[in-house]
């Protein structure tokens, strides 16, 4: 999903970084409050509709969740577990989607230039049209999210609703949430917001609240209120993620070198980068309708 | 026409000659696809919060272009819904340009395994005379203590809940005009 | 509902019993978590199965399916035995002070004048005892005549200890008295809370009383008509409001008024029956609004009959259908089913013909086997659909529903393509009472076409017949106003408009003749502008004022909020009147002041009533009127004589029950409701089906239509049938999750995939280990492929609530088995 007006601040297998603005924008995040969640999955088919995906060909295996993981074509999740708790049962329902990482591991385990980037305002995004389908960004998430898609051969995952948000729109799945336990702001905004819900819900008998914002990747651009932060098992969440060190040694040491050999054979192999040509930028197209168009990223 | 395919065609003959610049218009399509749409302001259909919903279509309305939908979202000054919506509104689109709507009327004739083609003006005509044949046939205009009753016990109606206002009261006209008595709604069960 | 979506929001404390509003009506719940949020409202659950509602909310209390009165009357009696009711509100507001006649009585079971025989109660032994003074009623203020409303309903309740709600309904103690201490909270000034159901309380042959027993419960809390309060009801589907408000059903025509039977042979007869009489004439007297029952009739009837309608022909009485007897949906199918019935002492058909808009009886009935049954033997039938239903094609049913053979199936079906929601414009009537313009989006598909133009030349059709042919009656047809601009495609806003109400002569000022309030043609601003001369026209007088001079109310738009409390009066148009808030004269107190001045429904500001529109007449001083206006006795009622099966709600167990009755096991199941008697009226029993089962719908589809969309995204989100059984049950039984099995009731089996579940608790009732199971509807035969699925119904049985006779789909037998 490339941007037209967003600029980039990182990007994938760039050995300065990719950073292509001047502009700095406030980093924004999804807030995702569990304790209010419905399990509605308006925000799994919001997300399908807006983006044009699916729908996936899913089947009734005894639970009310949609399908086991993520899928090229299903970008946002909610993962549903019972647990017996305090004599009774709770039923957690936690949106599960790419969490767009300060310190995106995709992005650390790309090899491919400028397929995947980080937007000055935080979002992490894949742009398809540099995305090579090695899969190397997958094992780079500690979160499990980027998949690869059959049909197009790229990685597909959450853009955030880049074009949305761009336009000054919320994303899909933000909007569609009936309960607002989702909400989309700044970074700082919804972190505040979370601090203050979790404070709600520790004076209401929820000792154990936590707002998830983990440091090991810098924090993510997804916070995330936790009734039971006790037991992040439960919500399928991990204690402490981080980027794998392998990655971080390919980031730091390997990938400069290995960039120059695996990008050359791709642009061999893929016919309509011939046709437009080198200085043509791969991941965004159209004219520039007012704002400043991302710039080649430079190997 | 899919929408993808016409999205396409729209984005590659606003300026780029079709054939040379593919990816221009594969990100041109990726532009905010609600951005030249007609909206619409309507009321979901499903449950009785009754969200606003605006529905996107393609095509300016005019003479020569048949409208089609591309998207279906809350609307944000809705005071209820305030731009929300369930897994079902949000996959209102679904609802109205799925495969399954009927196109067409039919009907299936006594003892007949399959559906026939009809016109309307046949079924209509047919529907009409099968309606004043049961009329007529069962009308009622007394009961058996003598008192005038005016019915026909011969015709149900049942009548759902998707129905405008306005067409609930056109049926309580018609339904009180052929003196049918055995009438229901979705309300009951 | 008696307040609005939005204003759940000021609410304190949520009861949510009967219904899972988080599945089925998730952006309403909006409101329940912006209180949480907000104001840190407490959410009580209180449900068979731990939903997704449970999920979120502050208190969760497991119940048996059907078992809700037992559960509400032990609310009730803790509000009383701890004294948690709001006192000042329960003596000016609700017919508690009241005395009750000497021959209202409550044994075993059974309450005064129930006739065996006839299975009916004779309900004119639940009346008030009169007074002193001719035309008045005997009443106590100090609540303390043994015979008055508060101590008959205390002495009713004091046998709903906890222990007994926890022998009955299953709900463990301690669970119980939670529940209680926070709903109870709400019994003063101070703090206010509200009940919300659904369709888990009406869909049982006890559902009525259910919804009654919240009723007093709130009455006796002080909350109704506060801000924040009331009862209520989310409606199930987009206009199921508007179509029960527009007479969708036999009993009423548009706006409540009553249908007229056989015996009520003219208009003075008619308004005699309907019309009630006052009987609060000695502390605040009644308003008794249904005074004005005439001008909404008359108007009626000439938006029916239009000239033909005079003063000299009873307006056309005359050519209204009567009825004799039950003609509702289960007797409906009864009665096509056997092709007769007696009505009036007498043999007469029962329908041969079925027509149907938007609506799949085969889907939804009770009995699927006897809805296909009957519908084999019609002549003919219409069905005017979106998408090819279970209903358009009954004739080939799988062969478990047991229809005869396509060639033993005489019926001629038309089944004719309608528009979508989006393809044609009107108003829908949402659960809080407010219609809502929608405009049209694009045109149909194909062929098909808004069904307002398909009933209009239907009709225009047989009419026509009539006039060249004559027939039975043809007056009934031809004196029927149609004269919309185009009649064969009526404009809905030309139908929105007669339904509102016009004057069709001068109307003149009651206070100054001379000056004329509306000029003849001209649209009426609201009911109280109607006449009972014939000089007015209004399809439905609760409609009235939705399209005015100043055009057409329900388009409007503004989303301001002045008050903060979520009225939004300039959005759309609420029946009645616009206003937002039913029974707003309880929100305050004797002297018109608020019971929490932050939250104000209306109050009395010294000249008139001010807030939202005032649920009273506006410019009379506190004391004029009781709060009710549409009651004679001008109060709430905790004790009404209005419903066949008892003046106070009782516990009955289902039709189909698990257990005795352990409080009258003479008197198990409610003594006022109806078997069907045909062959495929059969009735299990809890020797052989063992297990309560129960049905429901999941927010991911919408009833039996959204399984027809072929590449929907919501058969990915549910592709298809599945039965939920507790865990320790399919430990017992060795059903593995994901494994299919059967569930089997006195009328047929279904098979699905198991879904093993912690959510489903154990129960321990009168004693006994008992297991409840369940399925979600939505499935069918007719489906997109891949998804077809039983129909729920296949095990649902003919037996309903004898006030609303809807059928009782949330508790009947079954048994289960590995498949």
């Amino acid at each position: 999903m490339a941007a037209h007006n967003l600029e980039i601040r990182r990007s994938s297998a760039s050995l300065w970084g990719g950073a292509t603005g001047m502009r700095q924008l406030p980093v924004v995040s999804k807030f995702i409050d569990t304790t209010t969640c419905i399990g509605c999955k308006a925000c799994e088919v919001a997300c399908q509709e807006w983006n044009d995906l699916g729908p996936v060909s899913t089947r009734q295996t005894g639970t009310y969740q949609t399908m086991p993981e993520l899928d090229p074509e299903f970008w946002n999740l909610i993962r549903f577990n019972e647990q017996e708790f305090d004599g009774g049962v709770v039923w957690l329902m936690r949106k599960d989607q790419c969490m767009h990482c300060e310190d995106p591991g995709c992005l650390a385990a790309c090899p491919a230039p400028g397929a995947i980037v980080q937007y000055e305002n935080g979002i992490v995004d894949v742009n398809p049209e540099a995305c090579i389908g090695c899969g190397f960004c997958a094992t780079g998430c500690p979160f499990d999210v980027p998949k690869f898609h059959a049909k197009t051969g790229k990685m597909a995952k959450c853009t955030l609703c880049v074009d949305r948000v761009e336009s000054g729109l919320e994303p899909a799945c933000i909007k569609a949430c009936p309960t607002g336990c989702l909400q989309f702001g700044t970074k700082d905004d919804m972190v505040a917001m979370g601090h203050a819900r979790v404070e709600q819900l520790k004076a209401n008998g929820f000792a154990n609240a936590v707002l998830y914002d983990p440091p090991g990747v810098g924090g993510t651009g997804v916070v995330t209120v936790l009734g039971h932060g006790d037991h992040l098992e439960w919500y399928g969440l991990p204690r402490d993620p981080r980027v794998p060190l392998g990655v971080r040694f390919w980031k730091s040491v390997l990938r400069p070198l290995g960039v120059v050999a695996i990008f050359g054979a791709v642009v061999g192999a893929i016919g309509h980068f011939m046709y437009q040509g080198p200085k043509e930028p791969p991941q965004t197209g159209g004219e520039p309708t007012g704002g400043e168009p991302p710039r080649t990223p430079r190997p | 026409m899919q929408r993808r395919t016409f999205l396409k065609a729209t984005a590659v003959g606003g300026g780029v000659a079709l054939g040379f610049n593919v990816s221009r218009a594969e990100a041109e399509m990726r532009e905010l696809k609600i951005a030249r749409t007609t909206e619409t302001r309507s009321i979901c259909p499903y449950c009785a919060v009754s969200c606003g919903v605006i529905i996107h279509t393609l095509g300016d309305k005019s003479k020569n272009v048949k409208a089609a939908v591309v998207h279906v979202e809350g609307d944000p000054d809705h005071p209820i819904s305030r731009g929300s919506l369930c897994p079902k509104g949000a996959t209102l689109k679904d609802d109205i340009t799925h495969k399954s709507r009927l196109v067409s009327p039919k009907v299936r004739r006594p003892g007949s395994d399959r559906w026939e083609d009809i016109s309307w003006d046949d079924a209509i005509a047919q529907i009409a005379r099968h309606i004043k044949d049961t009329r007529d046939r069962t009308f009622v205009a007394k009961n058996a203590k003598g008192q005038v009753v005016n019915r026909t016990p011969g015709i149900a109606m049942i009548g759902g809940c998707t129905d405008t206002n306005e067409f609930n009261f056109l049926q309580w006209k018609v339904v009180t005009a052929l003196g049918v008595p055995y009438r229901d709604t979705q309300a009951r069960v | 509902m008696t307040n609005g979506w939005v204003d759940i929001k000021n609410a304190d404390v949520i009861l949510a019993m009967g219904g899972n509003p988080a599945e089925n009506h998730p952006v309403g719940f909006k409101w329940f978590m912006e209180a949480k949020r907000g104001r840190n409202a407490k959410l009580c659950v209180v449900d068979p199965r731990f939903t997704r509602t449970a999920a979120v909310a502050d208190v969760y209390a497991p119940i048996r399916a059907g078992t809700d009165i037992a559960f509400l009357l032990g609310l009730i009696r803790h509000t009383i035995e701890n004294k948690r009711y709001h006192e000042d509100y329960v003596k000016i507001h609700t017919n508690a002070p009241y005395v009750i006649g000497e021959k209202f009585d409550f044994n075993d079971g059974l309450f005064a004048g129930f006739d065996e025989g006839k299975g009916e109660y004779d309900k004119t032994l639940w009346g008030y005892e009169a007074g002193a003074k001719g035309g008045a009623y005997k009443v106590d203020p100090t609540l303390e005549d043994p015979r008055c409303v508060f101590q008959l309903l205390r002495k009713h309740v004091a046998r709903y200890t906890p222990e007994v709600v926890e022998q009955v309904c299953g709900t463990p103690k301690d669970k119980f008295l939670k529940v209680a201490d926070v709903v109870t909270s709400t019994g003063n000034a101070e703090r206010v809370g509200t009940i919300t159901y659904a369709l888990g309380w009406t869909q049982h042959s006890t559902g009525v009383q259910m919804i009654r027993a919240a009723a007093m419960l709130q009455l006796l809390l002080g909350n109704v008509g506060r801000p924040g309060g009331g009862v209520n009801a989310f409606r199930g589907h987009s206009n199921i409001q508007g179509a029960t408000d527009t007479a969708g059903t036999f009993e009423i025509l548009p706006g409540y008024l009553k249908t007229p039977t056989g015996p009520l042979t003219n208009l003075k007869e008619y308004y005699e029956s309907a019309i009630p009489t006052t009987l609060n004439k000695q502390t605040w007297p009644s308003m008794n609004y249904w005074v004005n029952y005439p001008k909404f009739m008359v108007s009626l009837l000439k938006a029916q009959y239009g000239n033909a309608a005079t003063k000299d022909n009873d307006f056309g009485y005359q050519w209204l259908p009567k009825v004799d007897g039950n003609y509702s949906w289960m007797y409906i199918f009864d009665d096509m089913y056997r092709g007769k019935v007696m009505r009036a002492g007498a043999e007469e058909p029962g329908p041969e013909a079925l027509i149907t808009f938007g609506m799949n009886p085969v889907g939804l009935g009770p009995n699927s086997k006897k809805m296909v049954a009957a519908l084999s033997k019609q002549k003919w039938m219409v069905v005017v659909e979106n998408v090819e239903t279970e209903t358009a094609i009954f004739w080939k049913a799988p062969k478990e529903y047991e229809g005869p053979e396509p060639s033993q199936i005489p019926t001629e079906v038309f089944l004719l393509p309608a528009a979508d929601f989006a393809e044609k414009d009107g108003t829908f009537t949402n659960s809080a009472r407010w219609l809502q313009w929608k405009w049209k989006a694009l045109d149909p598909p194909g062929r098909a076409k808004a069904d307002q133009e398909i009933l209009a030349r239907i009709f225009l059709a047989v009419r026509d017949l009539y006039q060249k042919e004559g027939g039975a009656l043809p007056e009934q047809l031809t004196n029927v106003s149609w004269s919309y601009t185009n009649p064969a495609e009526p404009d809905l806003a030309e139908v929105l408009k007669e339904m509102s109400g016009k004057a069709l002569a001068d109307v003149h000022d009651p206070a100054d003749k001379a000056k004329v309030v509306k000029a003849a043609g001209q649209q009426l601003d609201g009911f109280g502008q109607l006449m009972d001369d014939g000089t007015t026209l209004c399809g439905n007088w609760l409609h009235s004022g939705v399209y005015t001079e100043a055009g057409n109310n329900a388009q409007r738009r503004s989303n301001a909020d002045p008050t903060g409390l979520g009225m939004f009066h300039n959005w759309a148009f609420s029946w009645p009147a616009n206003r937002r808030i039913m029974y707003n004269r309880a929100s305050a107190d004797a002297n018109g002041k608020p019971w929490d001045p932050k939250r104000p429904g209306i109050y009395w500001n010294g000249q008139k009533w001010v807030g939202d529109v005032p649920d009273m007449k506006p410019d009379a001083p506190p004391g004029t009127y009781g709060a009710f206006i549409m009651l004679p006795e001008g109060v709430g009622r905790l004790f009404s004589s209005g419903l066949n099966d008892g003046p106070f709600p009782e516990h009955y167990e289902a039709v189909e029950a698990p257990i005795a009755n352990p409080l009258h096991p003479n008197v198990t199941s409610n003594p006022a409701f109806k078997k069907f008697t045909s062959d495929k009226d059969v009735y299990g029993t809890k020797e052989e089906f063992p297990i309560v089962c129960t049905t429901y719908r999941l927010t991911e589809h919408f009833h039996y239509w959204t399984k027809h969309q072929v590449g929907g995204r919501l058969n990915e989100l549910q592709p298809g049938f599945f039965i939920e059984i507790p865990e320790a049950l399919a430990k017992e039984k060795g059903i593995e999750n994901g494994s299919q099995v059967r569930v089997i009731s006195k009328r047929g089996q279904i098979q699905g995939m198991a879904m093993v579940t912690k959510r489903l608790y154990p129960l321990k009732v009168d004693g006994k280990e008992l297991w409840q199971i369940g399925f979600p509807i939505h499935w069918g035969f007719a489906s997109e492929p891949g998804h077809t699925g039983p129909l729920a119904n296949l095990l649902t049985p003919s037996a309903g609530d004898p006030n609303t006779w809807t059928p009782e789909y949330k508790a009947f037998l079954v048994k289960l088995e590995k498949a």
